[in-house]
């Protein structure tokens, strides 16, 4: 019964800030229709200086391959490979790739040439994968070119494996769907996180919190009151959040709804009742905010959200497993492009009810009636 | 019957002893003000007796529980007005009566006989946000809020500050007529002029009281004839009167200093008087007056 008046209150004063409900829907909405064309690891526009020390027309078919690719932006054909250097010092290039002067005689003589490739490795991962494209541009170029040249010269027709890659889940590689369920639990985490985080603290800072303490309420009664309404939010924001990617990015669950909501009732008690107990024990809105941020960011980095886990250290792994959104982006992705049933997602679903538990009763005993 | 009842009360925060060895008791419908300066311990005592706060030691019982084993009871049967307004301001007048009634398991309508006096004063702004009343107003609606539950004990932390002196005189009026109910009421006060408005007085200092009794019983403790003087210029006057040997205490009390004397005797007005014209002071003016509670609260602190 109390309950209810709580709730209420809860409700009127949320909808009567002049800031939070607007916050609360414009979030997510730019998050998602702003941050996954931002948030893409795809490397494309890798900028290309050829040094060409041959004439023939081999070499010439070579730097119009890599002109054409859309990975490639060709920044120019030196003679001179001292200069191409300079441009990749100014960075005004990413990659020179040098063809020596009897590229072409090689090629038909020999059946194999030697490209020197040189990478500015600065961005490790751009480096990398800019190196590969240009390998497997290369070897896309011997094997058309000399698949043109059979039985004319000596080449030895050599065995050769080709490796085709089928892109299970996401076909075509897309960077964004990858990301678009992740993003989703940014959003909640954020929401879910900060607001009740500020919300008790805010009650401390203007000294309703009095006026309540002294009052019979449980605090259970008014830890729950104050959950509730982050429940109802963060669902809606997440119906907000699925419904934006099914029709601006064409995203839809593979898996069933019904999980990801189960899922979400879970995942947002445990970052609301974080956000509670840090508003617990600070003083002042400016230390729950601090806190909070510290914790958010450990939250995400330690989430596998970015990083895969598996590739962190192994005392790091065993770390993200008291993190909340390490379970649910799992879910998120498995269900959301893999099709996961509930089944599957056993680990997960008594991970965060576990999490859930300690996280709730911890947010009820650590707000204290009285000094 | 005693309703609150307080033994050697201590508190401490770190190294600052804001309570050090209170007591005191109040009988059921007595009107009780605690009067001392900013920084003096009420609001601690306060704090303490509403089980907001657990004191370092000493024992406390409100309405017959004790406030550290029986909290529970005694919330639901106590009234706190803190002295910073802690209602909610995104809530209307209204909101905020309904609120705090239904947190207390009751309703306005129930126990509207009790508030009617003063919430009738706030009801034509009702549909109005509690931030947006002035400071009158505001005090009215949080002692409307803090007794709609119709509670036994009603503790109010500096109701007046910051008020304007009608709506004090106002306030003070309201207390009156819920002492008239049976309710037993603390207040708490830095303005002297209020103590007469209680039946009993304790005066604050430094964590510690200096003195309790009725209004009339404080003022008549003070015992040394009491002067008041005044002269046409102020400046010096202080000090010129702290160098007469035969005086025993002085202090600037609104444009006027008070004085007294060592000894009883019917030359001093006459005396200070001529020794103040002497030092070139015009139109001196030297007249004995009764005491008040403030006069009483400053020769106590002396101590």
């Amino acid at each position: 019964m109390t309950l209810r008046y709580l709730l209420e209150k809860e409700f009127k004063q949320f909808f009567r800030n002049p800031f939070l409900p607007k916050l609360v829907l414009a979030f997510p909405v730019l998050i998602m229709l702003v941050i996954p064309w931002i948030m893409t690891m795809d490397i494309k526009n890798i900028g290309v200086t050829v040094v060409n020390h041959d004439s023939g027309g081999a070499a010439e078919r070579l730097i119009r391959k890599i002109e054409t690719s859309e990975y490639f932006i060709l920044n120019g054909v030196e003679h001179d490979y001292e200069e191409a250097l300079t441009a990749l010092e100014y960075a005004k290039t990413d990659a020179i790739v040098e063809i020596p002067a009897d590229f072409d005689r090689r090629l038909t003589t020999e059946g194999s040439a030697p490209v020197q490739v040189s990478i500015n490795a600065v961005n490790d991962m751009k480096g990398a994968l800019g190196a590969n494209y240009l390998g497997a541009l290369c070897n896309e170029f011997s094997r058309e070119t000399l698949g043109g040249a059979v039985g004319q010269g000596g080449a030895a027709a050599a065995p050769k494996i080709e490796i085709v890659t089928q892109n299970r889940y996401n076909p075509y590689l897309d960077y964004k769907m990858f990301m678009i369920p992740a993003l989703m639990v940014i959003v909640l985490l954020l929401l879910g996180g900060f607001l009740p985080a500020l919300n008790i603290v805010g009650e401390k800072e203007k000294g309703t919190i009095e006026q309540i303490n002294i009052t019979p309420v449980s605090k259970f009664t008014f830890i729950f009151a104050k959950l509730i309404p982050y429940w109802v939010m963060g669902l809606l924001v997440l119906s907000v959040c699925m419904l934006l990617a099914w029709l601006v990015y064409g995203l839809a669950p593979q898996g069933n709804v019904g999980i990801i909501y189960l899922f979400s009732v879970l995942f947002i008690l445990a970052v609301s009742g974080f956000g509670l107990i840090v508003s617990n024990y600070s003083d002042t809105m400016q230390q729950a905010m601090f806190v909070m941020f510290f914790f958010m960011l450990i939250f995400m980095l330690m989430s596998g959200l970015l990083t895969p886990l598996r590739s962190m250290p192994d005392w790091a792994q065993y770390m993200t497993v008291i993190n909340p959104p390490r379970y649910y982006i799992e879910m998120m992705r498995m269900v959301y492009l893999k099709g996961g049933m509930l089944a599957d997602l056993q680990t997960q679903l008594w991970a965060l009810v576990a999490i859930d538990a300690v996280l709730g009763t911890w947010a009820v005993l650590s707000y204290r009636k009285r000094e | 019957m005693t309703e609150v009842s307080v033994r050697e009360i201590f508190k401490s925060y770190g190294k600052v002893e804001a309570l050090r060895g209170v007591s005191f008791e109040a009988e059921r419908g007595e009107l009780f003000g605690i009067i001392g300066p900013d920084g003096a311990g009420k609001s601690t005592l306060f704090r303490i007796l509403t089980t907001l706060l657990v004191a370092d030691s000493g024992s406390a019982t409100v309405a017959g529980h004790d406030v550290v084993k029986e909290y529970n009871a005694i919330r639901a049967c106590v009234g706190y007005m803190p002295g910073r307004f802690s209602l909610y301001q995104d809530l209307t007048v209204e909101e905020n009566m309904e609120f705090f009634a239904s947190v207390f398991g009751t309703t306005v309508e129930e126990n509207y006989d009790l508030v009617a006096d003063i919430y009738r004063q706030i009801e034509p702004f009702k549909k109005r946000k509690a931030g947006k009343l002035s400071g009158g107003m505001k005090q009215k609606l949080a002692l409307s809020c803090a007794m709609i539950h119709r509670p036994r004990v009603l503790f109010l932390d500096e109701p007046t500050t910051g008020v304007d002196p009608v709506s004090r005189k106002e306030f003070w009026q309201m207390l009156g007529r819920l002492k008239e109910e049976g309710i037993t009421i603390v207040v708490s006060t830095p303005y002297m002029d209020e103590a007469s408005l209680c039946d009993r007085i304790a005066l604050i200092m430094e964590g510690r009281f200096i003195g309790i009794d009725t209004p009339r019983g404080i003022v008549a403790q003070y015992g040394a004839p009491l002067y008041a003087v005044r002269a046409d210029r102020r400046g010096g006057l202080l000090n010129d009167l702290r160098g007469m040997e035969e005086l025993e205490a002085c202090y600037a009390f609104g444009n006027e200093v008070h004085i007294t004397a060592k000894q009883e005797s019917a030359e001093t007005e006459r005396r200070v008087a001529e020794a103040l014209a002497a030092k070139g002071y015009g139109d001196v003016e030297v007249r004995r007056i009764e005491p008040t509670v403030e006069d009483c609260f400053m020769k106590l602190s002396r101590r």
